[in-house]
């Protein structure tokens, strides 16, 4: 759907960095964004994704770098560029004592849409994020997942060429994260989306492209399926009844890895292009092993992820500098 | 755009009880003291008819009333900057601000915007009361208008250093406690000065205010309130900038 629409580049962030006292939260983090595209920004608590999101939609100065929306330079023309960005912060930036229309209305007029406009941009905004019987409710008497419905319909109220939301989906039961992920899902059509999050199957669900951050840097961009190559070929989980021991296993399958998860639990890797199921259930039931589930791994993202912040900890030459990150981190969080 | 925030502002300012409060209890209070004062005026009505140059009924009656409602704004307007911006900072609610293209001098002047519109529906108000004199007698126009001009921009002044010290923390209360003592203390400085002649009373709202009261708009008076308004409202918007650049 989204390869239909134009490439033309909505947002450009460039080599933006952000110091809080000496402490570098974001280094030198680029950013590109076509239209009708989803791109998901990954990373662990306090690896500056807020930080990066608060410059792009200019509620933070940059120490360093440009932004540009739509050819517009944030920081040159700041209202003119946030004209055309729609922004739902972590905490939803909610008026509890207004109504929602009320409040819709106030974010469409601050967002310079035409008075003679408004009440249609209100009625679309609502419709869009499911909103359309809650125009007469008080936003504080909304449950915590109508409340981010209404931080989403403020975000798109203006058309934005550009939708930033901050993990839209902290905090919801799981009708309300499908739901919220289907709008999503149908923003990306139209405008682009930057979405950042710490819950990695999200991204895998909704996102056209990547990137991960760590400790303020960008340590992967790529599509989707290129997140699927990085982790190296498949991935199986075998479960058996009558457990050979693991080197057995092991060449067995070979070249294929084999990795024992607990007692009769297997999971095999095999290099990209390699498939060794044939002669994983070939070899299972000639061994009689009792063979009962095989089935692909889960969490694909999560292992780029731990592989990615893994590898930065394994550098030998910087290996005492984060360390003392980590402390910081883990305390920071 | 100003304006939308204004209304913005005026809305969830008359959407709490605090604001009605705040009228009632003036109201209240300046009713007391004005029926009071047009009692004492009846009982020697007598007596200043036969001297020269007594003082007429808007000396008498009007005039304390200002004094009192001086005091009264003194008290109240910390209650009414205080959420200002502290609020929004409180509920994360100053995103929608600033990441609308809206400026910061555009939120700052929204804000003091909704507080000059509060200060006017005060002085209406109290001219109100003060006109009702006329159903019975005469009053001193020139008189009555100096003592509004000079509770309207003693009004602002207190807006602008309470929408000030409202933008340096994220808790209300700070921010009221904050305002009322910067309040007391500009108005009562020159009781440090011994000597008539010291700069301190320059720097005393309550010496500025009194001119008004007195029912001569001067210059200085003027220079003094509007220099005081426009510092603060400058130093409001540098500080909200600060935040973008260094928070």
């Amino acid at each position: 759907m989204s390869n239909t629409a134009s490439h033309e580049v909505t947002l450009a962030a460039t080599g933006l960095s952000r110091r809080y006292g000496t402490n570098l939260a974001v280094d030198d983090v680029s950013l590109e964004l076509r239209r009708g595209e989803i791109v998901g920004l990954l990373g662990p608590n306090g690896a500056g994704k807020t930080t990066t999101m608060k410059m792009i939609t200019g509620n933070l100065a940059p120490s360093a770098g440009s932004v540009n929306v739509c050819g517009i330079d944030l920081i040159e023309r700041p209202t003119a560029a946030k004209a055309r960005i729609g922004y739902l912060p972590e905490v939803p930036p909610l008026y509890k004592d207004l109504r929602v229309d009320e409040y819709l209305r106030l974010a469409g007029r601050l967002h310079k849409v035409k008075k003679t406009e408004l009440g249609r941009a209100v009625d679309r905004a609502k419709l869009r994020s499911g909103l359309s019987d809650m125009g007469r409710r008080l936003i504080g008497s909304l449950s915590k997942g109508y409340q981010q419905r209404v931080g989403i319909a403020q975000a798109i109220i203006h058309d934005p060429d550009v939708v930033i939301l901050d993990e839209p989906t902290v905090g919801l039961d799981p009708n309300q994260i499908r739901e919220i992920r289907s709008l999503i899902r149908e923003l990306g059509n139209e405008h682009s989306v930057i979405l950042s999050t710490h819950i990695l199957p999200e991204v895998e669900a909704i996102c056209d492209r990547v990137q991960i951050l760590h400790r303020g840097k960008v340590v992967f961009a790529d599509a989707i399926s290129g997140l699927h190559q990085f982790r190296g070929g498949h991935s199986l989980q075998v479960s058996l009844r009558r457990p050979p021991p693991h080197e057995d296993l092991a060449s067995a399958v070979a070249p294929a890895r084999a990795e024992k998860l607990r007692d009769g639990v297997f999971r095999v890797m095999s290099q990209p292009g390699q498939d060794p199921t044939d002669q994983l259930v070939r070899t299972c039931v000639e061994h009689d092993w009792g063979l009962f589930q095989l089935s692909p791994a889960q969490a694909s993202v999560e292992e780029v992820f731990v592989h990615l912040t893994r590898q930065d900890n394994a550098e030998p030459n910087e290996a005492e500098s984060t360390a003392g990150a980590d402390q910081s981190t883990e305390t920071t969080t | 755009m100003i304006f939308t925030i204004a209304g913005k502002e005026l809305r969830s300012m008359f959407a709490s009880p605090l604001a009605w409060v705040v009228l009632a209890f003036l109201q209240f209070v300046l009713a007391l003291i004005f029926l009071k004062q047009i009692d004492g005026f009846l009982m020697v009505q007598a007596q200043l008819a036969r001297t020269p140059n007594a003082p007429g009924l808007t000396e008498i009656a009007i005039v304390p009333m200002f004094g009192v409602a001086s005091m009264v704004l003194l008290m109240s307007v910390p209650l009414l900057t205080m959420r200002l911006i502290s609020e929004e900072r409180r509920n994360q609610t100053m995103a929608l601000l600033m990441s609308a293209p809206v400026s910061m001098t555009q939120i700052v002047l929204g804000k003091y915007l909704a507080m000059v519109v509060f200060l006017l529906l005060i002085n209406l108000l109290i001219s109100l009361m003060a006109l009702s004199v006329l159903a019975g007698g005469a009053i001193d126009s020139g008189l009555l208008v100096a003592n509004l001009v000079g509770l309207f921009l003693l009004g602002c002044s207190f807006a602008a250093i309470g929408l000030f010290i409202s933008c340096l923390t994220t808790h209300p209360v700070v921010a009221a406690v904050l305002s009322l003592a910067v309040f007391l203390g500009l108005w009562i400085i020159n009781i440090a000065a011994s000597d008539p002649e010291s700069w301190l009373h320059l720097l005393s709202l309550l010496k500025h205010f009194e001119g008004f009261m007195n029912g001569s708009i001067a210059v200085t008076d003027l220079i003094y309130f509007g220099l005081l308004t426009v510092t603060f409202i400058i130093l409001s918007i540098r500080r909200l900038d600060s935040d973008r650049l260094h928070a």
